[in-house]
Order: C-alpha cells, then structure tokens, then sequence
C-alpha cells in the first residue's frame, strides 16, 4: 500500500543517511575548528522576521495562522533567522559573532520539475567583522568545506550587487526600468538585458558595454577588461572586488576563486560581496552567499555582515559524482 | 556537465537548417548532421552535437547535460521558469507570435463584448496567458498539441495564439493576424554552471556565433 508524501519532500534511507551523516560531520568540524559555533532556531517565525528580508525570494512561501490569530512562516532560508537570533541574543556583546548551522529550509516548487521543497542547508554567518575581512574569511572557510567534502573542483564566483544597480542609476534609469533591466540579469537573459538598456533610452554603445560587462568573469584580468566599459559605479565596484581578491591572493586563497561580474544572486538583502559555488560534475549552483549589512541594519544592528549556505543534497550528489569519475579514470 | 568538448543540443524542425549553417559559418564541421543518419548523437572535432526537439533545449541545457543550446526565443519565453544563460540572439529563424482569427469573422470582438472573456486555442498557453493578463483581458486557454490553426475553424476557441513565420498557412486557413504578441528568433543559450567554468570555451564559441549571425 502506498502512501503517498507532498511532492519536493522525501524520505531518506540508512545508506544515503550514513553518506549524509559523515558530509554533515565533516562540515560542522570545519565550522566549528574556526571558531563558528552550532546553533539551531525554529522551523516556524513570525512571518513578520522573515519578511524583513525585502526580497521576494527568500519571502516564506507556506504561511499559516497559530491559536490566536499570530502569522506564522515556514523559515525560506536561514540568514534571517540567525540576523534575527544574534540582534536579539547578542546585541550587547563584543562582535564578531560566529555562527553555523545545519538546517532544513522550506521553498515553494514548481510543479513536475523534481525541485524540493524541503531543503537541508549547511552554512556559516560571519556577523561584525570589518567588511574586507569578513568576506575574505567566509570565502576561506567555504574553501575549507568544499575541500572537507572532497570537491576540490569546485569554483567559488565572487561578485558584486552593487555594481548593477549603481550602474544602472548612474545611467539614469528610473527605479521601474532598473528592477526590469536587473530582472534580465538576474535570470541571465543577456539579450533581453542589451534590449531592455535600449528601450531604457540608453545608446546603443553604453547598452552593448554594459551587457559586455556581465560576460567578464574569469581571473584578476577582468578588472582590468571592466575598466573600459563603465564609469564611475564600475569603477567602484572594481575597486571593492581589487580589495577582495588581492587580499584572497595574499593569503593563498584565490586560487579557486573565479571573479564574476554578472553575478547577481536573486534573494534581495546582499550588498557588496556576492558569492556563488559550482562544481563541474553538476549543472546546478551548490549554494552561495554574500554580505549583507542591509538586513543587520533592518533588525536594529548597524554590523557589517557576511556567511554562506550550501545545499547539502547538492554538495551531496556531486561528491559521489566526483568519486565516480574518479573511479572511471583511475 | 561534460568533461571534453562542449556538449550543444540543437533543435530538429525549423530551425534545423538554419542552425546548421551556423555553425558552418562559425567554423564547425556539420556533415555529419546533414547525413541521414538516425543518430542523435555526434561527435564534431571541438564539439558534441546532440538533435533534440527545439522544446526540449531548455530542459537539457538548465540541467547540464548539454552545456550550450540554439532554440527559438518562443521556446525560452513559454518555458520561461528554466534557468538558462540567454547570450545571444541569432538572428535566423524569425518568426511572430500572433493572435489570430477567421478572416471577417467578429467572434473574437464579440467573445470580448458579450461574455468579457474570450476562448483561444495554442500551443503556448504561458505566452499567450501573460500576454492576455498584461493587456487586462479574460480569456480562457485551450492548449492543443498539433495544428491549432484548426480549432477556431469547427468552433474550438474564438481565435488562436500561434506562431507565424510567413503567414501562408494563416492565409490557406481563412485565418488573419488580428495582433501581434512578440517578435521570435533563434537564440543561444548557456548552462548556468557551464556558463562559468568553461568560459573560455563559451565566448569562444558566442564570438564565433556572433560573428556569423552577422555575416
């Protein structure tokens, strides 16, 4: 007899749990050797914490009344809530707060496309430290997880959200045209993007260098190459990333590290630093992450902000990806 | 995604032809494809060619099996939910999504008038769903499979949202353009992933394919 269960839910079985179990472990242990300590929060907030996010993709998809009326929300991801736990718990105290988790999030699917709805996340949040260095040191401790989960293939995208957005107001799009050109490149249609900068108003050499622009991503050369096709925002921009990456190359850390102009990561809070993880065996992103003042800020706490998250299925499927061609070549 | 060369997916049908010729322009081999071989599987000097249907593009090129794909932009707009890296329009292949209806016929304006909702039948019920929502009219989609240019001709739907490259067979089914939706060509599509490690690679090839578009 078969009983069925919600589509993008499923049941995990004691070998791939086993497999599961050693990743979880051997990620925590990275965590938790660099200082970040475990904690853990509800499954359910208050609609009103995880609407503060202001973005409409990390907003709560399921959203349910309690016994007295109360909105609750199903978490969508888990920097929210540890913005949440550290303005509340730690206000107080001396920064910088180090903190991890190991957390299942919960996100709408579409149908019939094998999407999940509940997610297992495993993640850092680096929350206080000055914003160079905290990127940086997210970036090394995420270069640390990837080695522990044996992906040494693995690619970290840096990027910038601001650049797009100061680009675009420095061209003079009003805030309409702005979310509709960034919603282009937030869904990687770069030719709606050049066609969208034309309808804008925008020549037709400034929209072709500007679509340009989110092409480039590769090693320092990009920023240089950047150089040319903008002003004032690129430039700020490039000198943000400069700062990034020249202190990666100082201690060793930028080897994996692909500077990525076009990066733009759609959960509305990151500012500054962005950051995206790939592997070659899978066609999917393993997860991400960034700086995010703008939601300390939102929560009461003017603190510079920074973690990652990795999707623990993911990371899950291209380990055994990697050792099976790793068997295959040996 | 694949560890030798670039894996493209390229569509069977219309633009078949077109695609082909690209990519001789772009400097690829494609003899192979032009055989009559039933593989669907080739293997050019630089590049693994797989023919899939031009709808199924998207679906092997978001989950990484092909890195890169050519199809038409209508296919990219009615499956709009697939993450794919859009970075180039190609040019060929140009076609216009329309709304269509028997010639003379006033059912469509009627629908509207009378019951402030229209039938329409299509191949495309997201396009035509957001299109119809976008220009704050009710309609109620009828999705067909094959030749929808039927439909409206036996009473199926009022009108029909469809595809129209030159119009004949609108014109040999007593049917005429009433609006125009959207302007449709080839384009070239990235898989995210693949879009970033094997950048090189990729604008290569988009350089390569931008050159010959134009050309």
């Amino acid at each position: 007899m078969i009983h069925p269960i919600p589509p993008g839910t499923r049941d995990v079985l004691p070998d791939e749990m086993r497999e599961l179990r050693r990743l979880k472990g051997a990620l925590i242990e990275v965590f938790e050797a660099r200082g970040y300590g475990e904690v853990a929060t509800p499954a359910i907030e208050y609609d009103e914490v995880m609407a503060r996010a202001d973005g409409r993709a990390a907003r709560s998809s399921y959203r349910f009344f309690d016994e007295s009326g109360g909105l609750l929300a199903l978490r969508s991801d888990m920097t929210v809530p540890i913005a949440r736990l550290v303005a509340s718990r730690f206000a107080g105290g001396e920064g910088p707060h180090r903190l991890c988790y190991l957390a299942t999030t919960y996100r709408a699917v579409r149908p019939q496309r094998g999407q999940m709805r509940e997610l297992l996340q495993a993640g850092v949040e680096l929350i206080g430290a000055s914003p160079a260095e905290g990127t940086v040191e997210v970036i090394e401790v995420l270069e640390a997880a990837l080695d522990a989960a044996g992906l040494d293939r693995a690619v970290i995208g840096l990027g910038d959200a601001d650049l797009y957005r100061q680009l675009l107001e420095e061209l003079g799009l009003d805030a309409e045209a702005r979310d509709d050109v960034l919603a282009s490149l937030a869904s990687g249609d770069l030719v709606g993007l050049e066609q969208k900068l034309l309808e804008a108003g925008i020549d037709a050499e400034r929209a072709a260098t500007s679509a340009q622009l989110a092409q480039l991503r590769g090693g320092k050369e990009v920023l240089d190459q950047a150089r040319g096709l903008g002003g004032a925002a690129v430039a700020r921009a490039i000198s943000r990333l400069h700062e990034t990456y020249d202190e990666l190359e100082r201690r060793g850390a930028a080897d994996r590290v692909q500077i990525d102009l076009g990066l733009l990561r759609d959960l509305g809070y990151y500012s500054g630093a962005i950051l995206e993880v790939y592997d070659p065996a899978l066609g999917h992103v393993l997860g991400g992450g960034g700086r995010y003042d703008g939601l300390m800020k939102s929560f009461g706490l003017d603190l510079s902000a920074a973690g990652f998250g990795l999707y623990l299925e993911r990371v899950h499927t291209a380990q055994m990806e990697e050792s099976r061609r790793g068997r295959d070549s040996s | 995604m694949s560890d030798g060369p670039l894996t493209l997916a390229v569509p069977r049908g219309a633009l078949f032809g077109g695609t082909l010729d690209l990519l001789d322009a772009a400097g690829a081999d494609t003899s192979q494809l032009r055989g009559d071989s039933r593989s669907l599987i080739f293997y050019t000097p630089g590049l693994t060619v797989v023919t899939v249907r031009p709808s199924d593009v998207p679906t092997y090129v978001e989950s990484g099996a092909a890195d890169i794909g050519i199809t038409g932009k209508d296919v990219l707009l009615e499956q709009s939910d697939r993450v794919v890296f859009e970075l180039l329009d190609l040019g060929f292949g140009r076609c216009r999504m329309v709304l269509a209806a028997q010639t003379g016929d006033d059912r469509l304006a009627e629908a509207q008038r009378r019951l402030g909702m229209m039938r329409i039948a299509t191949k495309y019920p997201r396009i035509a769903e957001r299109y119809f929502e976008s220009t704050g009219r009710r309609v109620e989609l009828i999705e067909i499979k094959g030749s929808v240019e039927l439909a409206p001709l036996i009473g199926l739907g009022d009108g029909i949202v469809d595809l129209v490259a030159t119009g004949r067979t609108l014109e040999e089914n007593d049917l005429e353009v009433r609006e125009e939706i959207v302007e449709c060509t080839a384009r070239f599509v990235a898989n995210r992933v693949a879009h970033k490690l094997r950048a090189a690679e990729i604008d290569e090839l988009t350089g390569k394919l931008r050159e010959a578009s134009r050309g």
